[in-house]
């Protein structure tokens, strides 16, 4: 730190460069931000009685006991398999009709395309669940009640105003040579969309998935609604029978939480630049 | 939807094809949109006229309404969990949106070091589902938990049944929704901070001004879009606010509806059905989420108007 040289202004900016206040001020933070995970991932190792004596401190004994008998009882695997089919079904989906959409309404631009791009842009305002009530009832009529494609189809409309907006935009500002020229060459725009557009505008696909992704992992509202059947839950609404199951036995609630968060915190530590543009892309968030 | 595409054929040539070929390549997701968005949010205004589900359904008028707004029972809870939620907007735009500009400011400041380090842990919290989040605050704030050890380290003062008390539990929970979203507001200032022209900031340096007169005579107003976008988001968000009333306080909104939402609310009415009896009514779930869509737009239409200005 010592060896910054800024000889314009002197000494008393070395100090002024540390920004003692502003290091503080973050580190607090990053305390407070981190202890509950901390208590979190901790806690799930100890032993049934001894978080009530040490709920602060490492475990004096580590034991995965609390995460064998989470696993093992109920159908745990189950859920998991069903809440990633869920994200993967419904994120390539978007990322299919979205790029697609967006690869039309990039090129055709008439009062009428730009009127349904306006219409979809509008939904990034609303949210979806103002429209619960409707849907719930859709669900049944169309006998889609407790299966997945209830959720497939809600967060595939869910995820459709943003991947509209921003694989438009991204697509909108490409530069046109690059695929003109295979058109000339007489590629059909079918051939142009998947060998030329599709590489190029794997950034912003990254940006819509990772929009897409962390929301519909999370979400408990529509699973705690059209899904009552044990096979078909997601990992969330297996948390939400914490609030008789395990009650007294809080490692084990420990744990449970824990592996339905680790999954994508540790996606999030290890691509955490995609992250934080995928999850600020400019709209309603959870 | 498809026919009115026609007339704009004259725009064809080799290069753009226009709209009759365009459109098949927009079809699926205007459908996907339509059919399970843009319809049922629409429909369910319409439903809010009516009393009963699919089948024994029957046109009440404004009934709904006007047993949201009057009725004593119904009316004092809809006030109540508006008043709540009206609180809890207080809490993220007061602490969460003011701690997330200050950690932006500090987090551009280029001689800082560690700042990719910082931004990472300030955005952890933002990527646990809000539910995981609730149950384990629901856990360290139990008096059984930590009440032991804190008060042999003389903290005694923290052991309060937080959750427990009416006075306390909405700022409690607010607080911990804070706790978890912060990262948001401050990855978008840092965005838009980094988009201020550096000479600009130079020009103010070489004119003497201290960091405060900087900030607030030349990044605040520049962030002035950043500020009207956080604050629809917030908004919105926090008018569905549900997951953290659920986790924390249960879809009742213990204790006593002290922590009810307008999410909580829309869920027993609606969905879920009223404590004791259990039968939803989706006329007036209906009638809930329809208040909620105007209200939304009266607060975003006129804070979009005044903040994303001139472009």
């Amino acid at each position: 730190m010592s060896t910054r040289k800024n000889e314009r202004k002197g000494a008393s900016l070395k100090i002024l460069n540390m920004h003692i206040p502003s290091h503080i001020l973050m580190i607090f933070w990053v305390f407070i931000a981190l202890f509950p995970v901390y208590l979190l991932i901790i806690n799930s190792f100890k032993q049934r009685m001894a978080i009530y004596s040490n709920p602060f401190g490492l475990p004096s004994v580590w034991t995965l006991d609390n995460y064998i008998y989470v696993v093992q009882g109920g159908n745990f695997f189950q859920y998991f398999f069903n809440s990633i089919t869920v994200v993967v079904v419904s994120l390539a989906t978007i990322l299919l009709l979205g790029s697609l959409a967006g690869y039309a309404l990039a090129h055709w631009r008439t009062r009428l395309s730009r009127g349904i791009y306006f219409f979809f842009i509008l939904g990034m305002m609303l949210p979806i669940k103002i429209a619960t009530i409707r849907l719930l009832e859709l669900m049944k009529i169309f006998d889609l009640f407790n299966t997945l494609w209830s959720l497939f189809f809600v967060y595939i409309a869910m995820g459709m105003p943003t991947a509209v907006f921003i694989l438009t935009e991204f697509i909108h500002g490409l530069p046109r040579d690059l695929y003109e020229a295979a058109y000339i060459d007489g590629a059909p725009r079918s051939k142009i969309y998947y060998g030329i557009v599709l590489p190029l505008i794997k950034p912003a696909l990254a940006t819509v998935g990772i929009y897409n992704l962390v929301p519909i992992w999370n979400d408990l509202w529509f699973p705690l609604i059209f899904i009552t059947q044990e096979d078909k839950k997601t990992v969330l609404l297996a948390v939400t029978r914490l609030q008789g199951q395990y009650s007294t036995d809080w490692p084990r609630v420990f744990a449970l939480l824990t592996l339905s968060a680790l999954p994508v915190i540790l996606l999030y530590l290890s691509m955490s630049k995609q992250f934080v543009t995928g999850l600020t892309a400019g709209a309603v968030k959870g | 939807m498809q026919t009115t595409v026609q007339r704009k054929t004259s725009s064809k040539n080799r290069l753009n094809p226009g709209g009759r070929y365009w459109i098949w390549y927009i079809l699926p997701a205007l459908l996907m949109y339509c059919l399970f968005m843009a319809y049922p949010m629409l429909d369910s205004v319409r439903l809010s006229l009516y009393e009963g589900t699919t089948g024994a359904r029957t046109f009440v008028g404004f009934a709904n309404y006007v047993r949201l707004f009057t009725d004593p029972e119904v009316s004092a809870r809809f006030w109540g969990a508006f008043r709540n939620t009206w609180v809890f907007f207080a809490y993220h735009m007061l602490v969460q949106n003011v701690l997330g500009m200050l950690f932006a400011v500090v987090l551009t400041n280029r001689t800082m070091k560690g700042r990719q380090f910082y931004q990472t842990v300030v955005f952890i919290p933002c990527t646990i589902a809000v539910m995981v989040t609730g149950y384990l605050f629901k856990l360290i704030l139990n008096p059984q938990f930590a009440g032991p050890t804190l008060r042999s380290m003389g903290l005694g003062f923290l052991v309060k049944p937080w959750l427990g008390s009416e006075k306390t539990a909405l700022n409690v929970i607010s607080l911990v929704s804070v706790w978890q979203w912060v990262g948001i507001p401050t990855m978008m200032f840092v965005a838009g901070l980094q988009g201020i022209s550096e000479d600009l900031l130079e020009a103010a340096d070489i004119a003497g001004a201290n960091s405060w007169q900087t900030f607030w005579y030349i990044k605040y107003p520049l962030l002035l879009p950043v500020v009207g976008m956080i604050a629809i988001l917030t908004f919105v968000s926090n008018f569905n606010a549900f997951d953290i009333i659920y986790a924390m306080a249960t879809p009742d909104g213990a204790p006593n509806y002290s922590t009810d939402l307008i999410g909580s609310l829309f869920y027993r009415y609606g969905v879920a059905g009223k404590h004791p009896i259990g039968i939803p009514e989706p006329g007036v779930g209906a009638a809930i989420s329809t208040a909620v869509f105007f209200m939304l737009l009266a607060g975003v239409v006129p804070t979009l108007r005044a903040t994303q200005g001139k472009e």
